[in-house]
């Protein structure tokens, strides 16, 4: 199963609750999936890039943060919340500090962008927006995931969104049958994975695509002809916002479009709550056909 | 004219109360409001009684429905109508997949476009879909009518049995068995009866149709592959 949610704001004036408006959004999917949560919120730029880092504990990632602070000389902004830290590494010291944390296992570097943070988490989705805060958070767009675990462990290097590229993530409903032979093509390419989840090669495909020139669109696209198996996805950039379903449809989607926002959801319920749904254009996007927004 | 807010009532209730609602009962029309996308709306239904859904509803609304008449002022769900038997089921909006899947009888009308597989495996319903309809409409489709005022998708009817589908527009391809057919006075005169029972009556031209079935291939086993045996 799983329930996925995506929200891109057209008007500014409700970029204060992006983040308060997903919070509902996903709390309304547990019954799609209770076993883990995640999203992804495009925020405010930051002078640098902002690494999202994953640690065992809070305990455990403030200590090591603040070991790479000393090992590199370096005074760094930093966010955290619960489990999550998001640092800001000044322009051209990203490389670095990726490096320095590859050195010390037990951080994961959840996915990094002048604007993207992503907080995953096992549990139920209302408690893990709860944990990050959710609600506070304010951004432009964002996009959301709650797993019901069908094949591998409930953990949360299994929970989406999977980020594979700067200010680039993706969440996934479905399953790919071609993701071993492929995840294999893109590592000669010069991609890495963090995990053997599916999803987070077709996060990886879209990467590689996007940096040989294609647009988000094009790459969707193309992604039709490279990837076998049933998807719904929906992706962030740093501007930009898709959704794509696979050529039958198989698993399910609802869109909805006012003058103020697009909003995708698994199901309607999920955008019950959104400001203005009751004149929206409520919609099911065909299979095959991708759906693209991008901010002006 | 009981009226029903799925908001400060549950769904749970609202289906127990037209459950149990006794044969010659006197509360015929109901109307629900906010059903908010809830799943299941109506669903279970065996009483002449009419049903008014103010909003979107989500999967499955009025499934198995008998005898009442539901009508959804907003978009449904997958599976509409499913399993339906009698009665009628009217959807304002758009319908998603599976529309009226597997129904004995009864009329779903749909006045916007519905999804993938409308109609799959329907076995005696009529379904009237006023927009268009999604690939692999009236899949292994066994009777009924299946009309389409717009255009269908891939594999119409594929692998279908006695259905008959009538489409006004284009159809992107036909499924496995699924043949177009030759559409004669009896077909003019059945699809016109449901156009008028959909309420269309004058509006729509029967001749503009065209009708497709069955080519009956599938019904047995082909001697040329005994061998095989």
């Amino acid at each position: 199963m799983c329930g996925i949610v995506g929200l891109f704001l057209k008007d500014p004036a409700l970029e204060p609750r992006l983040g308060a408006l997903m919070a509902g959004m996903l709390g309304t999917m547990t019954d799609r999936g209770p076993d883990s949560a995640g999203f992804a919120v495009y925020g405010a730029p930051a002078e640098g890039a902002k690494i999202t880092l994953r640690g065992p504990d809070a305990a455990g990632l403030e200590a090591a943060v603040a070991a790479l602070q000393v090992a590199l000389g370096l005074t760094l902004a930093s966010q955290a919340r619960d489990t999550h830290t998001v640092l800001v590494a000044p322009e051209g010291r990203e490389g670095e500090i990726r490096a320095w944390l590859a050195a010390h296992p037990g951080i994961d570097v959840v996915g990094s962008g002048q604007r993207m943070e992503i907080y995953k988490e096992v549990g139920l989705p209302a408690e893990v927006a709860r944990r990050f805060s959710l609600s506070a958070m304010a951004g432009t767009h964002g996009i959301g995931h709650t797993r019901m675990a069908t094949e591998s462990a409930v953990t949360t290097n299994g929970a989406h969104p999977f980020s594979t590229g700067p200010d680039q993530c993706l969440v996934h409903n479905g399953s790919l049958s071609n993701h071993n032979a492929l995840r294999r093509t893109l590592r000669r390419e010069g991609l890495t994975f963090a995990t053997d989840n599916d999803s987070e090669v077709a996060a990886g495909y879209l990467t590689w695509r996007m940096r040989e020139g294609a647009s988000l669109k094009g790459a969707l696209e193309a992604s039709l002809s490279d990837l076998d198996g049933f998807f719904t996805f929906v992706v962030g950039t740093q501007d930009g916002f898709a959704v794509l379903r696979d050529p039958i449809a198989c698993k399910p989607a609802i869109m909805a479009e006012t003058d103020a926002w697009v909003a995708f959801g698994s199901e309607y319920r999920a955008l019950v709550g959104l400001p203005g749904i009751e004149g929206a254009r409520v919609f099911e996007p065909e299979p095959a056909t991708v759906y693209a927004w991008e901010r002006g | 004219m009981p009226l029903v807010n799925l908001r400060e009532t549950t769904l749970r209730d609202l289906n127990r109360s037209l459950h149990a609602l006794p044969p010659d009962t006197n509360e015929t029309h109901w109307t629900v409001r906010h059903p908010d996308g809830r799943h299941a709306v109506a669903a279970g239904l065996d009483r002449a009684i009419a049903v008014e859904i103010e909003g979107h509803v989500g999967y499955y609304c009025a499934g198995m429905n008998a005898l009442a008449q539901v009508v959804v002022h907003g978009n449904a769900g997958v599976g509409v109508a499913e399993n339906m038997m009698s009665g009628r089921v009217h959807v304002r909006g758009d319908a998603s997949q599976a529309a009226g899947a597997t129904a004995h009888g009864g009329l779903l009308v749909i006045d916007g476009n519905a999804a993938a597989r409308c109609g799959i495996s329907m076995k005696g319903v009529d379904i009237v879909v006023k927009g268009s309809v999604g690939h692999m409409s009236a899949f292994m489709a066994q009777s009924g009518t299946l009309t389409v005022l717009g255009d269908a998708g891939e594999a119409l009817g594929d692998s279908l049995y006695e259905a008959r589908l009538y489409v006004r527009g284009a159809v992107t391809s036909l499924g496995a068995d699924c043949i177009e057919k030759a559409m004669r006075d009896e077909h003019r005169a059945e699809l016109a009866e449901k156009l008028a029972a959909a309420g269309l009556a004058g509006e729509v031209d029967p001749a503009e149709f065209r009708r497709y079935g069955s080519a009956r291939r599938l019904y047995h086993f082909t001697v040329d592959n005994a061998g095989a045996y």
